[in-house]
């Protein structure tokens, strides 16, 4: 039953991964790449760590994987962020072509 | 054909690419990029070859630090903009005389034997801590570790002497970042103190820890929120001594016995994590300094400068 779920969390959270590089491959403009990027990151990992801790042998073990999650957020999040800001700031157009409203 | 294998030749075919990449791309924006790549995937290289602990360090101080240091040394290029020319393709015999050389060193290693495997196994239980790898490098072989401090001490020496005017602590426009880190760093700190003591029995130690701290001291100086270094304090200088002080007053006493810096047995496991958590502390302000004293003037991460 364990092993079950782990499992489908584990593939799950691939699927995400995968998503989230045909996304980076695929998708015209910074700011969607890194829509699909955090995507994968957020989603993806949270599967995985869920699925590892079901997995830890002992309990602290366990929370140590769990806990990994919320600090990629937190890193993707802010990482992204800065990211998005810094393309605003040089001027990186939508696709699509409408300029930029970078100040 | 089983899954380990594919799964090592994928990596191998990832190292030399991103290494080629690394070496040969015409845009040094990109090639930065994938020298981290390079460390990430050598790091899951050495996890295969069962070496955490060598893998821990690549990560922490082959990608992490080196590509911060090689990021901010292309500072205020944009990306993209910053090309090389036709002369980077001289690297291309430099790496195959290297890789030649390497490979005539690789062959005349002796057959990997069981022995010192064995020799340490022996010993381990006089050595103070469970973990060979630390009991071998500090104290089976310690001079090797004190010698790289010493070395890491110079190369920091040399870096101050050269250093120009630092940038002063200077908030960037980007609270966000400075929210996200005020959160990171305590437990960055947390994780150097874990990875500190429990070097003595599973991997982890000293440098491991300390190329944490430095990560921190690196994220905290890129959103502005520590400045860059001319002229350490007293204090700064005291915390950069102690590694390798206390490393010596410890192993003193040994010069008397017949091995150089061996450490007597009945009190080996203190005596090492007290060497250890002075070494943390120097390596940690080494590996920080390194980045803070060559930190450029214009390389926040605000877009609205």
């Amino acid at each position: 039953m364990l092993d079950v779920a782990s499992a489908t969390l584990m593939l799950l959270g691939a699927g995400f991964f995968l998503a989230g590089t045909v996304g980076l491959l695929r998708f015209p403009d910074i700011y969607s790449r890194l829509h699909a990027l955090t995507k994968a990151d957020n989603l993806g990992v949270g599967c995985i760590a869920v699925a590892l801790a079901l997995q830890a042998d002992g309990l602290a073990a366990g929370l140590k994987l769990l806990l990994v999650w919320p600090l990629v957020l937190l890193a993707s999040a802010t990482v992204s962020y800065a990211i998005a800001e810094r393309a605003r700031a040089l001027g990186v157009p939508l696709d699509g072509g409408a300029p930029d409203d970078a100040p | 054909m089983n899954a380990d294998l594919v799964f090592d030749l994928v990596l191998g075919a990832g190292l030399l690419w991103s290494a080629a990449g690394a070496l040969l791309g015409r845009d040094r924006y990109g090639a930065v990029i994938l020298f981290i790549v390079f460390g990430l995937l050598m790091t899951l290289a050495w996890v295969r070859l069962a070496a955490p602990d060598i893998a821990l360090a690549e990560a922490a101080i082959g990608a992490g630090l080196t590509g911060a240091l090689l990021l901010d040394a292309l500072g205020g290029d944009s990306a993209g903009t910053a090309q090389r020319g036709a002369s980077r393709w001289l690297l291309l015999p430099l790496a195959g005389a290297i890789a030649i050389l390497l490979a005539g060193a690789l062959r005349g290693l002796p057959a990997p034997s069981g022995e010192l495997r064995e020799a340490v196994s022996a010993a381990l239980a006089h050595s103070g801590v469970s973990h060979p790898v630390t009991a071998v490098l500090l104290n089976f072989r310690g001079y090797d570790t004190l010698l790289e401090v010493s070395v890491l001490l110079a190369a920091l020496l040399g870096v101050l002497g050269a250093a120009r005017d630092a940038r002063p602590a200077r908030l960037s426009a980007a609270p966000l970042l400075q929210a996200a880190t005020r959160v990171l760093v305590p437990f960055m700190l947390l994780t150097a103190g874990y990875l500190l003591w429990a070097g003595a029995h599973r991997p982890g130690g000293a440098f491991q820890a300390a190329a944490v701290l430095a990560a921190g001291a690196v994220l905290l100086a890129l959103v502005g929120m520590l400045g860059g270094w001319t002229r350490p304090a007293l204090r700064t200088r005291l915390a950069i001594a102690a590694g390798p002080a206390v490393f010596l007053l410890v192993a003193a006493p040994s010069f008397e016995r017949t091995l150089l810096l061996q450490l007597p047995p009945q009190h080996a496991g203190r005596l090492i994590l007290l060497i250890e958590a002075a070494l943390t502390l120097s390596l940690g302000f080494i590996l920080a300094g390194l980045f803070l004293a060559l930190l450029r003037g214009d390389t926040a991460g605000d877009g609205q400068a």
